[in-house]
């Protein structure tokens, strides 16, 4: 009997133990990356895609040398997109090997909220890229935490402003209906506060519908679209199974579909497919277009080619989730390559201050992007002190059945200050509530 | 030791003496990494409190009841409208006062166990879950007008002292859990804790005994709520940081009671050995999918092989030991204990074999 127990503890004890197993790289300098993926559940296309990405672009950044010869580590986490995974994966990845994450990146905006003010103690880079908190793009009261694809009121202010052109003008939007169709959650209710202000400036009726999550049952939120009978409706929903049901019960109440945007994630093949025909004509927004760029490519021939890809399916590559998460990466590793290069630490690992600094100092100019091999799929940007954001700027795309084609070139809201000015306001309230003093920004 | 327990033996003294060494001298001193307290420690810590709630209501009274999730939630709202709007009544005040409103809404749900029960009663519970959720979503005043519904947790402040290093919230948790979980051993072995268990093997019978069902139900109820409200206050200001209904969702309602039934219908020490396999094991299986099969399975696979083995455990030990992991534990302790003294005395005849 105690023979068994003891044998039985050993295995406990090993177990244990593995939770802090060292897979170390030997001989190099390593910089230590976190993958806190979604893979699992409702949200699984958009979590495999994303950091499938992130973890094919590491893989391709060690298979070229590495960062200036610094070779990339990381650990993933599973969260299921839930918030309270989130958290426990958030500490679990904080430090392998000493060494201490310098970036954390949750594709959730729920996940964001649940983690973002512990960025400022551990000194961690919250890359919310294209998701998240909206007022993080103010660097003097959220220096932590960057947007650096754009966030949503940005999004809701492009959107609203196609829909202006479609229908001629601002002054034709007077009295117009829309209707914000979203998932009840943190996500879903983002763009809400930048929406209703535009709206009532445009004099346009807005209703706001709220599907409880997952959202596979729509019934009665498009009955009552029906008894609205809106002229447009915004989709803000997430998971595949979500946004496809959506379209599915538009075609049966023959609500048009090129009356539809969806959010950006919902703007993805994975989301188009299983509504089938009904998906035709929707429109959504990019901020990462789909496409075989050159990058795309030369990972698919080298990362791929030697059998290391992550995708199960290969063919996902340069795919909108899988650009997404390529957008993200590329942007992790070019503010390591600043941050190394400020510090006078080019070969050497940095610390979370460092990298901070590096992304802060984000320059994408079109020509930087082409040099990379992704011009043309990211729209240009450069991040500053104050300004968090990025480019603002997002493409529209409608589907055809098979592929998104491109309507658009990248769109700035119409009044980029009204929106920075709703975002400063935010970001404003939330330091004089929880007592932080804005940042000097020279 | 009076004032500490209201009945005890032996047994009781030394498994407290053993917890508190353990929980205060040895845990702050072995571990040292964050990880531990503010992803293991204290959301076990939080969710078993919730759990000896559930267990009161379920366990003890045998009122088939889901909705522990709701009541956490109006505990951690309750919380912080508190502290943000009456802040002079301090952090424990607050955690009391939002444990006695979750405690009055456990009234309000409580009352239909007079009329339905079983899987009934389980379905007309279900609507406090529901219905505090909504109503934390639709008023905007309980989440004090954010727009976007997810408010950040104020910082804990006792005596004017800051609480907000992991190692200083464990032990917050570790006081107030420690004190409820003796309170709750108290009431279960006295007369609260008789009438309860009254009502639970045969209410018509207790009924003619003098016990008052409804006092006993709802009371019972009451206390769960508390309890409830307790750990979600806790569970939002220790562990997550930050509230949000989303949080509380029915998954965690569903949670609580397998920890209930895992751990041992009837049972305190069931709750802490029921939160912690369910809280702690998919953990276990997540890091040793990453960490062991590093590469070689894909993430997708590992991610629903965890899933698949913890369905199939919790089959196994609904056949295999209905009564939970604390009646395993209990004969384990009992095999371990004859064991010893087989082997520890030798020569002389142990006393059952003299005839």
């Amino acid at each position: 009997m105690l023979k068994r127990l003891a044998s039985t503890l050993t295995v406990v004890l090993a177990l244990f133990s593995s939770l802090a197993l060292p897979q170390k790289v030997f001989g190099a300098e390593t910089q230590y990356f976190p993958v806190a993926s979604s893979r699992v559940g409702p949200y699984s296309a958009m979590g495999t895609g994303y950091y499938g990405a992130q973890i094919d672009y590491m893989n391709y950044v060690n298979m070229t040398g590495g960062v200036n010869g610094v070779m990339l580590t990381w650990q993933e986490c599973e969260t299921e997109y839930n918030a309270v995974k989130t958290v426990e994966c958030y500490q679990r990845l904080l430090e392998k090997d000493g060494q201490r994450i310098v970036v954390f990146d949750t594709l959730g905006t729920p996940g964001a909220y649940a983690v973002i003010n512990r960025m400022a103690k551990d000194n961690v880079v919250l890359a919310q890229y294209g998701y998240g908190r909206t007022d993080g793009a103010d660097g003097r009261v959220w220096p932590w935490v960057f947007n650096a694809a754009s966030h949503y009121w940005s999004q809701i202010a492009v959107k609203l402003k196609f829909m202006a052109e479609i229908e001629g003008g601002i002054d034709k939007m007077k009295g117009k209906k829309i209707v914000h169709l979203h998932i009840d959650s943190a996500y879903g209710r983002e763009p809400l506060p930048a929406m209703r202000k535009i709206t009532s400036d445009w004099g346009m009726k807005l209703v706001e519908i709220s599907i409880p999550p997952p959202g596979l049952e729509q019934q009665s939120q498009w009955l009552q679209i029906r008894r609205e009978n809106p002229d447009w409706v915004t989709f803000w929903g997430a998971g595949s199974g979500m946004n496809s049901t959506a379209m599915t019960n538009a075609a049966r109440i023959n609500f048009p579909r090129d009356r539809m945007m969806y959010v950006t994630f919902g703007a993805a093949e994975e989301d188009m497919y299983p509504a089938g025909d009904a998906a035709i004509g929707t429109y959504a927004v990019a901020n990462a277009l789909p496409g075989e760029y050159p990058l795309v490519k030369d990972i698919k021939d080298k990362v791929y080619g030697a059998g290391k890809g992550n995708l199960a399916d290969p063919n996902r590559i340069g795919s909108v989730y899988w650009n997404r998460g390529l957008g993200a990466a590329v942007m992790w590793i070019e503010a390591l390559k600043n941050a190394q290069k400020m510090h006078n630490k080019v070969g050497k690992a940095v610390t979370g201050a460092e990298f901070r600094d590096g992304y802060e100092a984000l320059n994408m100019t079109e020509a930087r992007l082409t040099e990379l091999g992704v011009g043309g799929m990211l729209a240009p940007f450069a991040i500053s002190c104050a300004n968090h954001e990025g480019a603002g700027k997002f493409a529209v795309m409608q589907w055809d059945g098979k592929k998104f084609n491109q309507v658009t070139g990248w769109e700035a809201p119409l009044d980029p200050k009204f929106i920075r000015g709703l975002v400063e306001d935010s970001a404003a309230k939330f330091a004089k509530e929880n007592n932080i003093t804005p940042k000097k920004c020279g | 030791m009076k004032p500490i327990f209201m009945t005890y033996t032996k047994k009781d003294l030394i498994n407290l003496a053993v917890c508190m060494v353990l929980s205060v001298l040895i845990i702050p001193t072995f571990i040292k990494t964050e990880y531990w307290y503010t992803s293991i420690l204290i959301p076990w810590l939080c969710l078993a409190l919730a759990t000896i709630g559930q267990q009161i209501v379920m366990g003890y009274t045998g009122q088939l009841a889901l909705g522990a999730a709701g009541f956490m939630a109006a505990g951690a709202f309750a919380m912080f409208n508190l502290i943000l709007r009456v802040p002079d009544l301090g952090f424990v005040g607050s955690l009391i006062v939002s444990g006695l409103i979750a405690a009055a809404f456990g009234i309000l749900f409580g009352l239909p166990s007079l009329k339905v029960r079983g899987i009934y009663l389980m379905v007309a519970t279900l609507a406090s879950q529901f219905f505090i959720i909504w109503m934390i979503d639709k008023f905007g005043w309980f989440k004090n007008y954010d727009s976007s519904g997810i408010i950040t947790a104020q910082d804990i402040v006792i005596l004017g002292k800051p609480f907000t290093t992991p190692l200083a919230m464990y032990f917050v948790c570790l006081a107030v859990t420690t004190i409820l979980t003796l309170l709750a051993m108290n009431m279960a072995r006295g007369s609260t804790g008789r009438n309860w268990m009254a009502v639970r093997d045969m209410d018509i019978a207790a009924e003619s005994m003098g016990v008052s069902l409804l006092r006993t139900k709802v009371q019972a109820f009451a206390i769960s709520a508390f309890y409830c409200g307790v750990a979600g206050a806790l569970f939002a200001f220790c562990y997550l940081k930050s509230l949000e209904p989303v949080a509380f969702d029915i998954k965690l309602s569903f949670k609580i009671l397998f920890m209930c039934i895992l751990g041992g219908l009837g049972t305190i020490n069931g709750a802490f050995i029921g939160a912690a396999f369910i809280l702690l094991f998919p953990v276990l299986l997540n890091a040793i999918g990453n960490n062991v099969f590093h590469g070689a399975i894909d993430a997708t696979i590992i991610s629903s092989i965890e899933q698949v083995i913890f369905g199939l455990l919790m089959i196994i030990f609904m056949i295999y030991e209905p009564l939970g992991m604390a009646k395993l534990w209990e004969n384990l302790k009992q095999s371990m204990r004859s064991k010893l003294s087989s082997s520890g005395i030798k020569g002389v005849k142990s006393p059952v074999l003299k005839k």
